[in-house]
């Protein structure tokens, strides 16, 4: 077998100076009658060529974004990654490293952390960032359940604004941990009065700004009403790339910030591994879960990094942690690192007005489609469309065109009663004659 | 080198010189400064043309301020990611013997396979019918993870090892409610040898934790399970093999003990890897497993990630399992992402449907090993294991006796401690000698742990070569050799950083410093 290294003859030598009689002696505290006697019932080995050809048939199975029109979005979004990303990235000395316990020789993995954080400090216009969280949903939860922490309330106040699954994944928490979580109805056109939701109770308010029906949201007023209230202002975003042009969460007077990283430096991968970025006012500092990375000096002096106040952690405070998180998403972190490192801010600033000039442009031939409406008076890459029929049907209708129109609203939120509404995303991928192809594959469809 | 005169140079007396280098560099040695020094924030190495002049749509909620982010043209990108490349050890540069994180060798075949644009470019949200091929591999993977468990079902979307607890944790809570037990039972049973993530998770879903004592030959004694069952204990979490390296052998006893009680096992599966084709944990009466795929199955760290935990379950907890998940009915293969469709399902733990570019790596490790070969890993593993053990074990102490070990060999610090020197002292000279360390402090109950995992990846040359290393190093280290200790690193890009100061005084991001006065 091509990764495992030791010969037959190796194996009898090392049983040899260990004075085993065979490998079996070393499985002897595994009750017989449980120890499996033949190879289970799974195909044999098979060489790379072999495994290679049967992974390329499964996956040209597959409609990749690439090969079409693509228009789908809601939480995942199709960007240009440049080459060298993905190059570094598989570099060996990043791609096969563990965390960075032993930091001396981990600087390469720790120095891009700290650059990490600074980055999405700055993007999100908060003080303190973390070293990233598996996705922006699993990030939103731990965003509630430090703001419990924080206020010593359970109570948490979800935007009808809010990603559903991102809704979801917190009330499956809220439920099994015995707190409470108020999802308000859908929003679509982003007229919810949060604030009066907020009672005695309430630890905190989370609202996704551009929502996942595409439109932008002010939330000074609300971060005002929270802090009268003693609640926490948690903003969510699941486009990053928004915030290259959009007024950040920081500056609106989030108290902590979830968001979903993936759209730089990361491909869709059918939903993951993506990176969850993760930022908070640094009053909150000790209470923010996942690794930190922090500045220091060496012996002799000289400044290097190190994973810092893993006090709040499960390895050190067991039951008493922050979290249970251990991992991040470290590979996706610096492929997020790069990306923005490539970009810098002249380049994101214009990729940002790239997308919005190509949203507005998709926006204004949709809805000129005789019976199509734009529901969005705001919005930044993606924006709601109504359609005169059932908008799942009409994606399938789309997709043998080979247009991917977008989000049937019915697949997120089934059964409320919003199934002619489609989530429509445009990036800078997207080709004056995709959004023309679009256009006139709807007008087809419909 | 050669010189000009094709003759060979010779070091000289330049061997024992040390040099003040004007860059601070020391030859390949680079230093490098953050993105913040050496970027400008009008420089981009990504060309994108303006748009043409439009209407915005942003109702006046504009960025105004500068955000603050430099960039850098590619080839400085390049330069500068490479050199801090540099500064990481790797499973690919050499031995990584993290006990417990099996650094085992990253077959470069399934990066290349994830990276298929029928994998990597499709989108979660696509209409189902567009990615058949998809569905069938997850389908294909969980087959695979049934079989090599011998449970009954799978939940694909938990994200890390530490989410699939969460995952299995919060299986047997709906369970225990649905039994109308969960007023009842809200204590749960983990020993002192469990990963931090064990107590950590169930105390993030309310359990209350209680420790099961370590008995004096490292593995957990079912006679004082039994004692601690009760009707107010919702689950065991044991891990196995478990941390100090040795299988649970009255593992079957626990189970029976744990059902009997009304309660339910979760195992660990982190340390899955050492007994794959050797035994099932279905047949040992778990419950609920994580197996973390970038351990067991190969998936590549990265540095701390992303990692993938699918947790496979039992008959009794597999109506409560998460979702989304996939169903072959009459109409074929589909993903169900509707909750009415799963009236016990405990709901949604993530956006989407799970870590597909781990899956892909995943499947792509075991089409390679096969049955036979997955077997084989394990058996190699544990051979090498054992291999060290028996090389070290005259000069190493052992918190539990020298007994057979699975896939990890864990010593304590008993034999150090004449010598002055600590377990930390001692895993810095293995630096120096182009070693990663063990895992060191860790389990708890062995003192001044050193958990040594080599993994199948290493040739019986590498074992020997490493078994050669360590010999030397504790023989310095008993002879009183105390500088090669206290001083290391001394080869490492730094030497031994200031944590305390890391986190005495917390800086987490880059600023501007002061204007210097001129």
């Amino acid at each position: 077998m091509r990764y495992l290294p030791l010969t037959s003859e190796d194996r009898s030598d090392m049983l040899a100076r260990i004075g085993a009689s065979g490998v079996d002696a070393f499985f002897s505290d595994i009750p017989a009658e449980k120890r499996l006697a033949q190879t289970l019932d799974l195909p044999l080995r098979k060489s790379e060529m072999e495994v290679s050809r049967l992974l390329s048939g499964l996956g040209a199975k597959n409609t990749a974004a690439g090969s079409v029109p693509f228009f789908v979005g809601a939480g995942a979004y199709k960007h240009h990654i440049p080459a060298s990303v993905d190059h570094l990235i598989q570099r060996s000395e990043f791609l096969t490293s563990y965390t960075p316990y032993q930091p001396e020789i981990a600087q390469g993995t720790l120095q891009y952390i700290f650059e990490f954080q600074t980055q999405v400090a700055a993007l999100t216009g908060m003080d303190v960032a973390n070293a990233s969280m598996y996705d922006g949903s699993t990030a939103t939860v731990e965003a509630v359940l430090m703001a419990h922490r924080i206020t010593g309330k359970r109570k948490a106040v979800l935007s009808g604004g809010l990603h559903p699954h991102y809704a979801e994944t917190v009330r499956t928490f809220s439920h099994m941990t015995g707190d409470a979580s108020t999802a308000l109805p859908p929003d679509v056109f982003a007229t919810e009065n949060m604030g009066a939701m907020i009672d005695a109770d309430t630890s905190c308010v989370v609202v996704q700004t551009p929502d996942v029906f595409g439109n932008l949201r002010d939330l000074s007023p609300l971060a005002e009403i929270c802090k009268a209230k003693g609640a926490l202002l948690i903003a969510v975003f699941t486009e990053a790339v928004s915030l290259g042009l959009v007024t950040p969460p920081g500056a609106m007077g989030a108290d902590i910030v979830a968001g979903e990283g993936q759209s730089i430096g990361n491909s869709l991968n059918f939903g993951g591994p993506y990176v969850g970025l993760f930022a908070a006012k640094a009053r909150y500092l000790r209470q923010i879960p996942g690794r930190l990375c922090g500045e220091t000096l060496d012996a002799e002096g000289r400044r290097g990094f190190v994973l810092t106040l893993s006090t709040r952690e499960q390895h050190i405070k067991r039951d008493k942690a922050t979290s249970n998180i251990c991992t991040n998403s470290g590979l996706c972190c610096l492929a997020f690192t790069i990306h923005m490192t490539l970009l810098g801010e002249a380049g994101l600033r214009r990729l940002a007005r790239i997308n919005h000039a190509n949203a507005v442009d998709l926006a204004d031939r949709l809805g000129a489609v005789s019976g199509v409406e734009v529901l969005n008076k705001t919005f930044f890459n993606e924006f709601t469309i109504r359609v005169p029929c059932d908008g799942a049907e009409l994606i399938e209708r789309l997709a043998e065109k080979g247009v991917l129109g977008g989000v049937p609203v019915s697949r997120l939120l089934p059964g409320r009663g919003l199934d002619d509404l489609i989530l429509v995303a445009s990036s800078e991928v997207n080709t004056p004659d995709d959004r023309a192809a679009y256009a006139q594959a709807l007008r087809g469809a419909l | 080198m050669l010189n000009r005169q094709i003759r060979a140079t010779t070091a000289g007396d330049s061997a024992r010189l040390e040099v003040e280098t004007f860059t601070s560099n020391r030859g390949l040695a680079l230093e490098e400064g953050l993105i913040f020094e050496i970027g400008r924030a009008e420089v981009t190495g990504v060309d994108l043309d303006e748009p043409a002049p439009f209407e915005p749509r942003l109702g006046g909620l504009e960025r105004k301020d500068p955000i603050g982010l430099p960039g850098l043209s590619e080839p400085e990108t390049l330069r500068h990611y490479v050199r801090l490349s540099q500064k990481n050890y790797s499973i690919d540069s050499g031995l990584y013997p993290l006990g417990s994180c099996t650094m085992k060798h990253n077959p470069r075949l399934n990066e290349a396979v994830a990276r298929l644009p029928g994998f990597a470019d499709i989108h979660p949200l696509q209409p189902q019918s567009t990615v058949p091929g998809a569905l069938e591999l997850i389908e294909d993977l969980a087959h695979w993870l049934m079989t090599l468990t011998g449970m009954d079902a799978v939940a694909m979307t938990p994200k890390a090892g530490a989410h699939g607890e969460v995952c299995g944790m919060m299986a047997i809570k709906a369970a225990i409610e649905a039994k109308g037990e969960g007023e009842t039972r809200r204590i749960v049973l983990a020993p002192d040898s469990a990963h931090g993530t064990n107590p950590a998770t169930a105390a993030r879903l309310g359990f209350e934790v209680r420790s099961i004592p370590a008995r004096a030959d490292g593995t957990v004694d079912a006679a004082e399970v039994e004692r601690l069952l009760g009707p107010d204990v919702a689950a065991i979490m044991l891990t196995n093999p478990n941390t100090c390296g040795l299988f649970e052998k009255e593992i079957v006893e626990i189970a029976a003990a744990t059902r009997n009680a009304g309660a339910y096992f979760y195992c660990d599966g982190a340390n899955f890897n050492a007994i794959m084709g050797k035994t099932r944990p279905g047949d040992l009466g778990v419950d609920a497993m994580h197996l973390n795929l970038h351990k067991t199955f190969s998936t590549p760290h990265g540095g701390g990630g992303p990692g993938a935990g699918p947790v496979v379950l039992s008959g009794r907890l597999a109506p409560f399992a998460p979702a989304p998940f996939l169903r072959r009915d009459e109409n074929g293969l589909r993903l169900v992402e509707r909750l009415d469709e799963a009236p016990y399902s405990l709901g949604r733990l993530a956006a989407f449907h799970g870590q597909m570019g781990m899956f892909v790596r995943a499947y792509a490790y075991m089409l390679s090993h096969g049955a036979d070969g997955l077997r084989q890993a394990a058996e190699d593993a544990v051979l090498s294991a054992n291999y060290i053990r028996a090389s070290l074990n005259d000069l190493m102490s052992q918190p539990f006796g020298d007994r057979p070990c699975m896939h990890e060999v864990l010593f304590d610090d008993a034999w150090l401690k004449p010598t002055g020197l600590t377990t930390l002292d001692f895993a810095k000279a293995m630096i120096d000698e182009g070693y990663h360390p063990m895992t060191i402090y860790f389990p708890l109950v062995a003192h001044g742990a050193m958990l040594i995992e080599p993994t199948e990846s290493e040739s019986k040359a590498s074992l020997d070569l490493f078994i050669a290393t360590m010999r030397d190093l504790a023989m310095a280290a008993r002879r009183g050799e105390t500088e090669r200790f206290l001083g290391a690193p001394v080869y490492a890009p730094r030497r031994r950083l200031d944590e305390t100061r890391a986190a005495r005084n917390p800086v987490l991001k880059w600023t501007r410093p002061p204007p210097q006065p001129v």
